[in-house]
């Protein structure tokens, strides 16, 4: 039991990295644009199919296909906000970018199941195949390297927000949109720009997400939702909020599954979400509000 | 327009105040229902009766969903829920209670109703006491949680379901029965969408949605407003969950629980005209059949994903208030321009749009009524 | 004269900002007392910690004896203090009507207010008086978001009356109305006050205060630093330099004009 135990909270932990990477690109866009992103679960499946095809047909090792899938997920999230999400209007913006983010998921599944149909794929590759040793149990290599990978990842939107210029404009939007613009940042290209991150990120969390579960289109619910739990619990526009939400909720699952059952893990993913908003509705460690004056 | 009649909360718009125009509305609603009732005598065909009884399970749907999302501006994701709740407990009960297959049956679908309201309760008590945004997805989380309690508890039958009893009715006029068990619903539904849009009850909801700090600052309940509203929507919903229970004879987790219903019954309302009565009845009747056609045709039912995800964005971008807005704005702005010029100099509001929006007065999410 | 309102020792900062620095004020019952000072003195503020809009760091306030702080402003409310808002909130997809009726709602049981219609004719009759009061009538079935920032002001002063509170705290009423407005604004807030009604001030038309108040406090930098009445204040150093920035100016204050 003790070695499961341990097994679990490093399995949490390692893949807690991998869904603070995919979800601080959720909370990037809201804190930026004040908008939900509902295709975000349905994006990482999109990548995880990618590097699929790259692996099985291209021969492409998956981490060397990432220099293809995350660029080219850039590029979706760019034509997404673009195309869509330009359009809405500032007022109930955010309601409607969850409605629109919605439908473009079900595009995005739709295309997905009649391109690759409904059976379960998973990625392959030596280091999913083998695993290491240590602390008493098998641990494969992949969730070694997939956790390197995200906080690669994270340290580089990390230095890009808080060393770069881009990074004060954008960290200037996620404060007040609208003094940002005052002071001349164009808030409309910092927008599409942090989409696409926002999207991007997904094609690594993709990756690995495909490389440790089998997947289908229909994955794509399972983790928008536990995405969106994560993300309101760090605290809507917090990506240090993200991260940390991930790595506890994800290390709770993978507790509560070795210590009750993996049937009742998935509930108490959820009920976390549902407790903490009773006590606190602005979340772990969202600001509360002050009345609207 | 006499100034002294209470104004009921959604007929304050010059377009519905002249007499004529009250008339023909009630005259259409008439001919509606009689439409409705008649209906599977007309059409006999089982396809076509099976079609109806999946719209009318949607138009109730998105009535009831409608009344609730439309007037309080709280866009609810988790309705399936409901559905799924109403749907479990007909089929649960009548295994348990080993009830033969008749009209005995239907006494269940009220009680689904009342059970999916107490859930409600909870949840609304939850949910509501978040942000709006926060709201939409604990909405969705919560629906996932139901969806998974009814996955892997015995008693709902786990993943492979649970199932109705079976009538022995003949095959010829055998959706009839579900045909007008749904229609009653609907009826309800429709009841109780317009008790609460002319109450002050309804009030209420439509000044939070405009302005929830102020309604409170103002002495309105907020919480217990937006509760109620919640609750009852649950209420309709979860009656023809059991409906589409028995109709289906067999209930499955993941269609009973189906995140697709959500999105489904808030397009049908975003489609017809969010906050209207009679938008989310248009919305449905337009989409459904359209679904149901897809279903049939196609065997991957994957392409209709495509097609709802492009329709649902066509419509919220191009069309955000809705046909029944569009059209009665239209309508109504041809009526102002013959109108005597001269009394819209007197009310000295000279550039001001006189005519706001057609019959509903809660417009939908985006637009804010043209005018000064 | 009674305290009506008792505001002693408020202090509100908003992260390293102190919008409020131990800040006293009474209000006299029956009295119009005026709160002026200039832009960032904390008026508004003050207004939202009196009406439950804010909570304030230290200090209390109280209406006839009783401690409010920190109440929320659905109990203000109901302890009969009304309140207008500098931007004016209304609901504007309702009908200037239906803005009334929201505000006549009583505490009345849910149920109850389902199966009633949306307004008795009692109610209805209160609302077009009130409306009638403010000279709104005729777009009582206009939606609310149509009427111009001058009619919105009426509105709000309307809906604060619905429930017939007895002190009124206005914000900034005359801000951007038109001149003939300003003095209808005016001539009600008299009438109100023969009535009985207590009123309490913020504005910046210094014409439209002098004249109206008999009792005025200026803020600066929040805090109160003087109260009494338009003679006094109208010529006092401190004032002056509150408003000029230490110039040394022996203008009178007395033809600011109001600014929106």
């Amino acid at each position: 039991m003790g070695t499961q135990l341990i097994h679990a909270v490093v399995d949490g932990v390692l893949t807690g990295g991998v869904y603070a990477l995919m979800a601080a690109g959720l909370t990037l866009i809201f804190g930026v644009m004040d908008m939900i992103n509902i295709a975000q679960g349905i994006l990482v499946v999109l990548g995880a199919y990618l590097s699929y095809v790259l692996s099985v047909h291209l021969g492409l090792d998956l981490f060397v296909g990432l220099a293809v899938t995350i660029p080219a997920l850039f590029v979706v999230g760019v034509v997404v906000e673009w195309t869509f999400m330009r359009r809405l209007r500032e007022r109930e913006r955010t309601a409607m970018s969850i409605l629109v983010t919605y439908a473009v998921a079900l595009i995005i599944e739709g295309v997905l199941s009649i391109v690759f149909g409904v059976n379960y794929v998973q990625l392959h590759a030596w280091y999913v195949d083998r695993s290491v040793y240590v602390l008493g149990f098998y641990l494969p290599y992949i969730y070694l390297f997939g956790f390197a990978l995200a906080a690669v990842l994270l340290g580089a939107l990390y230095a890009m927000l808080y060393r770069t210029r881009f990074g004060a404009s954008v960290r200037a939007s996620l404060q007040d949109r609208t003094a940002a613009r005052l002071v001349g940042i164009d808030v409309a290209r910092v927008s599409t720009i942090c989409f696409g991150l926002g999207v991007a990120v997904t094609a690594a969390g993709g990756m690995v997400f495909g490389a440790t579960n089998a997947f289908n289109p229909n994955t794509g619910y399972d983790l928008i939702s536990r995405l969106l739990t994560i993300v309101i619990l760090g605290g809507l526009g917090s990506i240090g909020g993200a991260l940390g939400a991930a790595v506890l909720m994800l290390v709770l699952e993978d507790v509560v599954s070795v210590v009750w059952s993996p049937v009742w893990s998935a509930v108490v993913f959820f009920a976390v979400l549902v407790v903490v908003l009773s006590i606190r509705p602005v979340g772990l460690f969202g600001r509360s509000m002050a009345r609207a004056q | 327009m006499n100034g002294l009649t209470p104004p009921t909360a959604g007929a304050s718009r010059a377009g519905a105040r002249l007499p004529g125009a009250r008339r023909a509305q009630g005259v259409a609603w008439l001919v509606f229902g009689a439409f409705l009732i008649a209906f599977p005598a007309l059409f006999t065909n089982p396809t076509i009766t099976s079609i109806a009884v999946f719209t009318l399970i949607f138009m109730t749907s998105t009535t009831a969903w409608n009344a609730f999302s439309g007037y309080s501006g709280y866009l609810a994701l988790g309705h399936a829920a409901f559905f799924g709740t109403g749907a479990y407990t007909l089929a649960v009960l009548t295994t348990d209670l080993h009830t033969p297959g008749g009209y005995g049956v239907f006494w269940f679908v009220p009680l689904g109703g009342v059970v999916a309201s107490l859930a409600a309760i909870p949840v609304g008590l939850v949910a509501l006491r978040t942000r709006r945004h926060t709201f939409v997805v604990i909405t969705i989380a919560i629906f996932f949680i139901f969806q998974l309690l009814a996955t892997n508890f015995s008693f709902t039958g786990s993943s492979s379901g649970e199932q109705t009893p079976t009538p022995s009715w003949s095959a010829a006029g055998y959706n009839d029965r579900f045909y007008y068990a749904a229609l009653v619903c609907l009826a309800i539904a429709l009841a109780l969408a317009v008790l609460i849009r002319r109450s002050r009850f309804g009030l209420q909801l439509l000044a939070i949605r405009d302005d929830e700090d102020r309604a409170a600052g103002l002495g309105v309940r907020v919480t217990r407003v937006k509760l109620v509203a919640f609750v009852v929507s649950a209420f309709s919903v979860g009656m023809v969950g059991a409906v589409y229970a028995y109709f289906l004879g067999q209930i499955y987790p993941q269609f009973a629980f189906d995140p697709l219903f959500d999105l489904t019954i808030a397009l049908m309302a975003f489609l017809g005209g969010l906050g209207t009565l009679s938008g989310p009845l248009l919305g449905a009747m337009l989409l459904e059949p359209l679904q149901q056609y897809f279903t049939l045709q196609f065997s991957a039912g994957d392409v209709y994903l495509i097609v709802y995800g492009a329709l649902f964005l066509v419509v919220i971008l191009l069309m955000p208030r809705g046909i029944v807005p569009a059209v009665t704005d239209f309508v109504a702005t041809r009526r102002v321009r013959r109108s005597n010029l001269a009394e819209q100099v007197a009310l000295g509001q000279g550039g001001t749009q006189e005519v706001a929006s057609g019959p509903a007065v809660a417009d939908q999410v985006q637009a804010v009524p043209g005018g000064a | 004269m009674t305290a009506l309102l008792e505001v002693a020792g408020v202090s509100k900062a908003f992260g390293g900002l102190r919008a409020l620095d131990d800040c006293s004020l009474s209000v006299a019952e029956g009295a119009i007392a005026g709160l002026i000072g200039p832009n960032g003195s904390g008026k508004t503020t003050l207004f939202n910690v009196i009406t439950g809009y804010v909570r304030p760091d230290a200090g209390s306030v109280s209406v006839r004896g009783e401690t409010v702080t920190g109440s929320s402003p659905a109990r203000l409310f109901s302890l009969g203090v009304g309140r207008t808002f500098q931007l004016t909130r209304i609901f504007g997809r309702l009908s200037v009507m239906e803005n009334m009726l929201v505000a006549t709602q009583r505490h009345e049981g849910w149920l109850r207010s389902v199966l009633r219609r949306a307004a008795s004719a009692a109610e209805v009759n209160h609302a077009l008086e009130l409306l009638d009061f403010v000279g709104l009538t005729r777009l009582a079935d206009l939606p609310a978001a149509n009427l111009s920032y001058g009619q919105r002001k009426l509105l709000e002063l309307a809906y604060v009356l619905v429930a017939d509170p007895q002190v009124i705290l206005l914000d900034e009423p005359a801000g951007g109305v038109n001149p003939t407005l300003v003095n209808e604004i005016r001539d009600r807030i008299v009438e109100l006050n023969a009535s009985g009604k207590t009123f309490l001030i913020v504005e910046h038309n210094m014409e439209f205060v002098m004249q109206l108040c008999a009792d005025i406090t200026v803020m600066h930098q929040g805090r109160a630093i003087l109260h009494g009445p338009p003679s006094v204040v109208r010529t006092d150093q401190r004032v002056l330099d509150a408003y000029l920035g230490g110039d040394e100016d022996d203008e009178e204050l007395d033809d600011d004009v109001a600014v929106g």
